[in-house]
């Protein structure tokens, strides 16, 4: 992933009133605790972090506290720079609700996961399907036009942030 | 008129008064969206072409691909059902309920359930269903049926949805904005969907060889719908099926685009069901235990598969219901698919769905609305030839016609058309007779014409409406003309040597600007022959009498062939006549030897002008050079507009264009009587285009020039007529 894939990828997601924000895997709860609002609650992240030591955030929720959580923090697998789509998949962890009820959804997603466009993307997807898995791409918050002019927030998210963490494993 | 064209003429004015300018403002934002999402796209044709050959492919292998689906669903946990009509699919997803003792039931937004009227059939037997789709749960408590595709509630305003929430929530004042809207109704639907047992979708796509699905969506009330109910309900036509994961990617890229103008929508559901997702049900937390979640495919033929038989109407099956040739329909941007609709489909293609699905009564409903203007065909994102689909059904409809009502002049009248056809369709898709008869008998058939009784008398038994202006008829025609006049360029010396086709319009009424357009090509040092000629099939194929245009398409193909041979080529004043020799006759004769040797007038002396035609040979702007010209939709979908304009330009013409999609006019249809005042509701609109300043109005087609006088109320030529010496 080059630094104008980065890029691109960013300017996407800023058409689709997706915020971004950079982070490490060293400084990812102290930034977790800045974007969320809580109550939160996460399904889990690949990575070594302790969710349970981020303040306000529940992992391994609920489902009441899904459905009263105002933020919903999940991975993402794949980001893709020219949409500016990232790519959801929902197991058995909870990806799925997590992701879909709370207000605003905070998805982690590696800089290294990001791929140019729709294309690639898709050579990943058939990998997924191919183990019988699921995939959301998600682009831009919930919307509907359906009530006389655009709003955000549907059924699903309003607000969207896509946490980048960068720099090696 | 009679009573049913007057009660459609009623029903078409109450649309536009009310449903109209919702449908509008929608429509057109969508189409405009379109234009611009697709040329975003690197390459939008190639990608319509691999979808297309994705589509042809699939549908060729359909009963294997079934057998791989089925296969692989089944290996996944889930439960396929084939059901070969409405009435076996709702039976079957009834039981689904039921075996769930399922008594709410949500659902995501899916065309093909309600073609199977799925929620009345629940409703009897006792299940409260629940549209979750923002869209359709307006419908649903207005009790409606969707008037559009893709946004089922187009034709509500925001203000009219406020009024109806405020009495079925019982609120003290309707609600101010959208979002508060939304607010509330998702605040009920997700209660809705927490108490349902039993979630119901569509599905966009279904790929065979993984059992996967894929569900386009926005609001994400189709994940919903999924994720917190145990037992999953797909319902979908089995023209869904496409071989591959990767045969999805360019219906990926095509979708959203040609339906909203969006690049993608906010969520691209990608399921391999049974959903592993645990729902929001009980206390135990998210991933403590392993979900028993529930998925039927309740595959759906109701006429499908005799579609897939039928080589005329196959290709509706390629159709992804993106809605493109909805939006891209100047009549749909007025009366949406309360009007231009039958039972479940609207817009261009609902005509061969309602076919295949429902009947030919509920095709007509759709299927009166298309003009044939063409303007659809290159919004198809799997290039489907959408009028000639209309043009087939309509045939069939001909032909069903009125059992037992033996016209008595069956014998007698020039077609090949049944006794039942409706009088008025045969009197356009004879205007060819029409004309000589007038021609012949001007300039008494112009007077007799004219005479209000006369006019009455047509409007009542043809449907020809009196508020429109008839053409006038020339007793000299432009053939007749030029035997007497000759070319005055002589072949041996010439550039290149043409015939000018003396389409019905410019032989026997437009005749001046035959003549202009034949004093141009000599301009360009072309040797001209004006000779009789066959009609082209035009005005047969418009109404519907394919076995009419067949035979026309094929005299004049026999009658051009001698001079093909000769190496000359056709050149073509009326744009619409011109569309059958580049395009309709492949559909109509299987091969067209005509295609490759026509041209439009313009687009020949562009043509000329590039190999050495002298630009000064034609008549350079004098004085008033403003001009606005209206290209015709058939010109515009086959790309040739832009030669008008390119020469006007070159002689000094300053020139504005027209984005409307069509003028509203389309030969016949602004004529009938049902349709006159959608017809100028439509020619309304080049008003946004062409301000009344004066501007010389300037059109290709024959009944575009009836159309913009009749809204200009002042004349409007054709532009040969300013570029001829």
């Amino acid at each position: 992933m080059s630094d104008s894939t980065l890029g691109a990828f960013r300017s996407a997601l800023s058409d689709h009133d997706v915020a971004t924000a950079a982070t490490t895997r060293d400084t990812l709860v102290e930034t977790l605790e800045t974007v969320i609002d809580p109550p939160a609650v996460a399904a889990p992240l690949p990575y070594p972090v302790d969710l349970a030591t981020v303040d306000g955030l529940t992992p391994g929720p609920t489902p009441a506290a899904v459905r009263d959580a105002a933020t919903g923090v999940t991975a993402a697998t794949v980001g893709v720079a020219d949409t500016g789509s990232i790519l959801l998949e929902p197991a058995g962890d909870g990806t799925e609700p997590v992701s879909l009820y709370p207000d605003h959804h905070v998805a982690v997603l590696d800089a290294a996961d990001i791929v140019p466009d729709l294309g690639t993307a898709f050579e990943y997807l058939a990998a997924v399907f191919a183990d019988g898995g699921d995939a959301v791409l998600a682009t831009g918050p919930s919307a509907t036009a359906d009530m006389g002019e655009l709003v955000y927030g549907a059924h699903g998210p309003s607000t969207v942030t896509v946490l980048i963490l960068e720099g090696s494993a | 008129m009679t009573a049913d064209r007057r009660d459609r003429a009623a029903r078409i004015r109450e649309l536009l008064g009310t449903e109209g300018e919702a449908v509008a403002a929608n429509t057109k934002a969508f189409n405009a969206g379109r234009y611009d999402a697709v040329a975003d796209l690197e390459d939008y044709d190639g990608t319509k072409d691999r979808a297309r050959a994705i589509k042809e492919d699939a549908i060729e292998r359909l009963p294997e691909l079934i057998e791989e689906l089925t296969d692989s669903v089944d290996a996944n946990g889930g439960h396929v059902h084939r059901a070969e009509d409405a009435a076996a699919a709702t039976a079957v997803i009834a039981d689904i309920v039921d075996d769930a003792a399922g008594d709410t039931v949500v659902k995501s937004k899916s065309m093909t359930s309600e073609e199977l009227d799925v929620n009345d059939v629940l409703a009897a037997d006792g299940v409260d269903v629940w549209e979750t789709d923002l869209g359709e749960f307006v419908i649903q408590l207005a009790d409606e049926a969707p008037s559009h595709i893709v946004a089922p509630a187009i034709h509500r305003s925001r203000e009219d949805i406020a009024t109806l929430f405020e009495s079925y929530f019982d609120l003290d004042a309707p609600p101010d904005t959208a979002a508060d809207l939304v607010a509330i109704a998702r605040e009920f639907l997700t209660d809705r969907i927490a108490e349902a047992d039993v979630g119901m979708t569509g599905a966009n796509f279904l790929v065979a060889d993984t059992g996967t699905m894929a569900l386009v969506t926005s609001e994400g009330n189709a994940r919903k719908t999924v994720a917190d109910t145990d037992v999953h309900i797909a319902v979908a036509g089995v023209e869904k099926i496409v071989p591959t994961v990767a045969d999805l990617h360019p219906f990926v890229e095509l979708l959203a685009r040609s339906a909203t103008g969006q690049s993608l929508t906010s969520y691209l559901t990608l399921l391999t069901p049974p959903s592993r997702s645990p729902t929001l049900d009980g206390d135990t937390p998210l991933g403590a235990t392993d979900p028993d979640n529930e998925f039927h495919l309740v595959l759906v033929d109701n006429g499908r598969m005799a579609l897939r038989d039928d080589p005329q109407l196959r290709e509706t099956l390629y159709c992804i219901r993106c809605s493109a040739c909805l939006n891209s329909c100047a009549n749909f941007q007025h009366v949406g698919g309360h009007g231009f609709g039958g039972e479940t489909y609207a817009g261009g293609i609902g005509t061969a769905w309602e076919a295949g699905v429902h009947s030919l009564d509920s095709a007509e409903d759709c299927g009166d609305y298309c003009t044939g203007c063409s303007r659809c065909v290159n919004q198809c994102p799997v290039e489907i030839d959408i009028p000639w689909l209309n043009q087939v059904v309509r045939d069939r409809i001909n032909r069903e016609g009125q059992a037992g009502f033996d016209w008595v002049y069956e014998g007698l009248v020039p077609d090949e058309e049944p006794g039942g056809l409706d009088p008025a369709r045969r009197v356009f898709g004879n205007v060819g007779t029409i004309a000589r008869l007038g021609s012949a008998t001007a300039p008494v058939s112009n007077w007799v014409a004219r005479r209000g009784i006369v006019r009455r008398v047509m409007d009542r038994l043809l449907g020809i409406d009196a508020r429109r202006p008839l053409p006038t008829f020339e007793r000299e025609t432009l053939v007749d003309w030029f035997d007497d006049r000759g070319s005055t360029v002589q072949p041996g010396s010439a550039a290149r040597e043409a015939v000018l086709y003396p389409d019905v319009y410019t032989n026997h009424i437009a005749v001046d600007r035959g003549k202009a357009a034949l004093r141009a090509l000599e301009a360009m040092d072309v040797h001209v022959r004006v000779p009789r000629a066959p009609e082209s099939g035009r005005a047969p194929l418009s109404q519907g009498m394919i076995a009419t245009a067949e035979r026309q398409a094929t005299a004049t193909v026999d009658a051009m062939t001698p001079h093909l041979a000769a190496g000359r080529d056709v050149v073509v004043v009326e744009p619409s006549t011109l569309a059958m020799f580049r395009d309709d006759y492949a559909n109509l004769l299987g091969s067209n030897p005509l295609a490759a040797e026509s041209y439009d007038l313009f687009e020949y002396l562009y043509g000329r002008l590039a190999n050495g035609g002298d630009l000064d040979a034609l008549s350079r702007a004098t004085g008033e050079a403003a001009v606005a010209y209206h290209a015709h939709c058939q010109q515009r979908t086959l790309g040739l507009a832009t030669y008008t304009t390119t020469v006007l330009e070159a002689l000094g013409y300053d020139v504005t264009t027209t984005s409307v999609e069509c003028c509203g006019m389309a030969g016949s249809f602004g004529y009938k009587s049902e349709f006159y005042e959608l017809s100028m509701a439509v020619g309304e609109d080049l008003t946004d285009d062409i301000d009344p300043d004066g501007r010389r109005l300037l059109a290709s087609g024959t009944s575009c020039l009836e159309q913009l006088t009749a809204v200009f109320d002042r004349p409007a030529v054709h532009p040969v007529e300013l570029v001829a010496p």
